[in-house]
């Protein structure tokens, strides 16, 4: 293997760490909402550092494989998608971190929703992390169209958590903090699906060369 | 063109890379670009050296005032391509080409030579000024063709090599040598003496090679200027210069066009997979 094939698998590999990172970080949080698992919320914070350490690492990796390699085709898309993916991965670390401190603020009171909204969306975000992740691995540009399929469903749902929180809040004031908390949430983890669908565009320029975002493919 | 019977043509050779053999695949013929109007056209261009096929079947167009660049690997018939278009190559006695090349619609193998090279200059790899001072490398072209009157001589060749952007560096010493010239400012002096004979079409072969990057990065501003009165066809080993300087790139692999398309998708995103793995560095 050349030595800048070597390099490329580097950035690969160190991207694959992130990207690990961050989707254990998307399913603790999760379950520090959903469990009260005061435990997963912690290792949610601390494995921030970790996360913004790695993303400054991938930046300048990538960056001097641009500068050093002046990379073409397949390899310059990997690069450039790496670049993209690692701002949206740290993000989306960020999200989590945003959900795990709300979480912790719940956990001493009793839910005033059930929250089936909110893990039905819970449910269908890290399918949405998860699949763009392994599309991403496995270059599968079906799956990375699959995941672009699933974001109107999450926006939807957050849109009916919205209403129902609002309606809460309406019945009795005391219900404010925690519904405010909720949506905070609902609105985190539609983020997190927007960032897993910014993902998957990239994959699917890494692996067709396409540009599928806002609408590119249709206009064409 | 020699007399010597040519074979019938060959497919070309199938090609290995990395252990695996591909079978060659041509680049599939594509309708002009829309708003583009071709200035050069080939229709199965086939040519040989003696009994040994250098070009399969190139079918294509070079655009108007665009910069068409040729990569691929050596050997793989892009020069041999480049010398077919001025029909250089007739200099070698077993040589042969067959088939069409069009130059605005006219058929350049029934134009007379030297007026098809008066349209269609070349400068080469290696800078080969004359023996002579600059300004008589500039007049000589003219003075031949006697295009340009002994009064505007000295206004024409200010205007070639302000136009190869050689001009400011040289308007003090024009009766020196051109050998005391760099080698940058020696290729740019070719290039002048080429843009001369206001040739419509210029082919470039490997014209930066020898150059550091200061002088390449002239050539390739120059180049980028030269456009809007010419067209431009450039062979080069360079692949980053092809995507910084051409409009359009083309690459040929064993005597075969492989891909032609714009610059941006054969860099960015190339349809073939010999393209890819030959710009990837991947090949061979």
């Amino acid at each position: 293997m050349r030595h800048f094939e070597q390099e490329l698998e580097q950035l690969k590999g160190k991207l694959l760490e992130m990207s690990a990172l961050v989707e254990a970080a998307v399913q603790r949080s999760v379950a520090a909402v959903a469990q009260k698992d005061r435990s997963a919320a912690e290792q949610v914070l601390h494995d921030e550092a970790r996360i913004n350490a790695l993303e400054m690492e991938i930046d300048e990796f990538a960056i001097n494989l641009l500068a050093t390699q002046q990379p073409l085709a397949a390899d310059l898309r990997l690069v450039v998608a790496a670049l993209k993916i690692n701002t949206d991965l740290e993000r989306m670390g960020d999200l989590s971190v945003s959900i795990a401190q709300r979480a912790v603020s719940l956990l001493s009171e009793p839910v005033i929703t059930p929250m089936v909204d909110i893990r039905h969306m819970s449910s269908l975000v890290e399918s949405m992390v998860r699949k763009s992740l392994d599309a991403f691995v496995a270059n599968d540009a079906d799956m990375a169209r699959s995941v672009l399929a699933s974001d109107d469903a999450v926006d939807s749902l957050r849109t009916a958590s919205y209403h129902e929180l609002v309606s809460f809040m309406e019945k009795d004031p005391r219900n404010i903090p925690q519904a405010l908390d909720l949506i905070g949430i609902t609105r985190s983890l539609e983020r997190i699906a927007d960032h897993s669908t910014n993902i998957a565009e990239d994959v699917l320029f890494l692996v067709k060369g396409i540009d599928v975002r806002h609408h590119a493919e249709a206009r064409q | 063109m020699s007399p010597m019977q040519a074979p019938s043509p060959q497919p070309a050779p199938d090609v290995t890379m990395r252990g695996q053999t591909f079978p060659m695949q041509m680049a599939e013929e594509k309708k002009p670009v829309a708003g583009e109007v071709a200035k050069l056209s080939t229709t199965n261009l086939n040519f040989y050296y003696g009994s040994f096929q250098a070009l399969h079947g190139i079918s294509m167009q070079v655009y108007a005032n665009r910069v068409t660049a040729f990569i691929g690997p050596s050997g793989c018939g892009k020069s041999t391509f480049l010398r077919t278009i001025n029909r250089m190559y007739e200099t070698i006695r077993t040589s042969r080409a067959e088939g069409e090349i069009l130059l605005d619609g006219e058929d350049i193998f029934k134009l007379e030579v030297s007026e098809l090279r008066k349209r269609v200059g070349m400068v080469f790899q290696r800078s080969n000024p004359f023996p002579k001072s600059i300004f008589d490398n500039i007049a000589y072209g003219p003075r031949i063709n006697g295009s340009v009157s002994r009064s505007g001589m000295k206004e024409h060749v200010e205007q070639s090599l302000r136009r190869a952007a050689l001009w400011d560096e040289v308007k003090d010493k024009l009766n020196e040598s051109a050998y005391s010239l760099s080698g940058g400012q020696q290729q740019r002096l070719c290039i002048a003496r080429a843009l001369a004979v206001d040739p419509e079409v210029l082919l470039l072969d490997e014209p930066c090679s020898a150059l550091d990057p200061i002088a390449t990065a002239k050539i390739e501003d120059l180049i980028f200027q030269l456009k809007d009165s010419c067209t431009i066809v450039i062979v080069t080993h360079n692949m980053q210069q092809a995507a910084r300087v051409a409009d359009f790139t083309g690459f040929f692999l064993m005597g075969k066009l492989i891909e032609f398309d714009t610059t941006t998708v054969i860099f960015k995103n190339p349809a073939k997979k010999e393209t890819e793995d030959y710009i990837t560095g991947r090949f061979g």
